[in-house]
């Protein structure tokens, strides 16, 4: 049951800060929080039943590789972002020195 | 004596819970990027004590590996490249009129649904299909037999994913600028066998106990991304990791090729090649 609790818990701060982050690998981090209330959630419920449900651990299995498919794509996006007004003529991002 | 063995269990749930939390805050609030993904990272390895108190751990081994391990590689990788930008932390919450009303309503749906859900769930019925599926491990005779369109699909979408990411080119910044240490690379050299053999005892194990061709997978990615750190493989690390990955993968698959219908699943080469690939055409 407490697990439930946090599982709301947790996607309550992933959701806001999701959406009031202003850095784009914050709403990254979020996502992932986000996702893993979710999964925390539906093996929390899955926990209750007697035997052992197999198919929910499954389907976080599953979840697990495909949010960080998501991760990987995202962030490879976002390395070839540049952030404004930090460009070199031809576009390309300035080294950091 | 039944509150004697409880309390200490209730006590370290409520501890690991906040703890959880603080770093779940810290991650997506904390002051500083390099910051909060450490805190994500620790995050996950804290949220495989949670798997493990939740009788999941298949989960628990899956959350160290690919969410903790490659995530956390992912993120630092990605933040060595990224232009800090004026991130001081979050911003005063924007459009809340938008997003709290919103995520009220789909947390209550989740609750509704997670409510509704019928109460034996299908434990019953893996149990007594499990002597057919060929393997002890119920978790993964749900994975690689009983839904095995599940995981094809999911194999298509880190395909798609790695499509996605090969289509973006090759990125302005590589990955390890220098390498200042001759131990690294010697480090990654000596430990990346280590990391086969883990995987593959891993696969091994998935038949009759926590593990599988996820874990595998990860354990084998995670030893890729090692390589790719340390400067292993610097210079042209998609095409000289592929050549080793390609003949360490076949090395470890050829002697369990024929007969079992767990080492000849299709989804399972793939999924040890796919990752180590993905991670290392984001470099």
């Amino acid at each position: 049951m407490m697990y439930m609790v946090l599982a709301g818990a947790l996607f309550g701060i992933g959701l806001s800060g999701l959406f009031s982050a202003r850095h784009p690998l914050r709403k990254v981090l979020s996502l992932n929080v986000l996702s893993a209330s979710v999964f925390l959630l539906l093996v929390a419920v899955a926990r209750q039943s007697e035997p052992l449900d197999a198919v929910p651990h499954a389907i976080v299995l599953t979840g697990i590789v495909v949010t960080v498919s998501t991760t990987a794509v995202a962030l490879a996006l976002l390395v070839r972002l540049p952030i404004r007004g930090r460009q070199d003529a031809a576009g390309r991002p300035k080294e950091r020195p | 004596m039944g509150a004697v063995t409880i309390w200490p269990a209730a006590v370290f749930d409520g501890l690991l819970a906040l703890a959880l939390l603080w770093l779940a805050w810290q991650a997506t609030h904390g002051a500083g990027l390099f910051r909060s993904v450490v805190s994500f990272i620790v995050f996950g390895l804290l949220m495989a004590l949670a798997w493990v108190r939740l009788e999941a751990p298949d989960i628990a081994l899956a959350e160290a590996a690919i969410g903790a391990g490659v995530t956390g590689a992912l993120l630092l990788s990605a933040l060595g490249r990224l232009e800090y930008s004026d991130d001081r932390g979050a911003s005063a919450p924007r459009e809340w009129w938008l997003w709290v009303p919103a995520g009220l309503a789909v947390l209550g749906l989740l609750a509704v649904v997670a409510w509704q859900l019928p109460t034996p769930g299908l434990g019953e019925h893996v149990d007594s299909a499990l002597a057919r599926s060929g393997v002890d491990n119920p978790v993964t005779a749900v994975l690689l037999n009983f839904r095995a369109f599940d995981t094809l699909l999911e194999v298509g979408v880190l395909l798609l994913a790695a499509i996605v990411l090969w289509s973006f080119g090759a990125v302005a910044r590589p990955l390890v600028p220098a390498v200042p240490s001759p131990a690294l690379p010697a480090l990654g050299r000596l430990l990346f066998p280590v990391f086969v053999l883990l995987s593959v005892y891993l696969l091994w194990r998935g038949s009759h106990a926590p593990g599988g061709a996820f874990q595998a997978g990860a354990v084998l990615g995670a030893g890729g991304i090692l390589m790719l750190l340390s400067g292993r493989a610097r210079g042209c690390p998609a095409r000289f990791l592929g050549v080793a990955f390609y003949r360490w993968v076949w090395l470890v698959w050829w002697p369990w090729r024929p007969g079992r219908p767990l080492w000849g699943s299709v989804s399972l080469p793939i999924l040890s090649l796919g990752q180590p690939r993905r991670s290392c055409c984001l470099s």
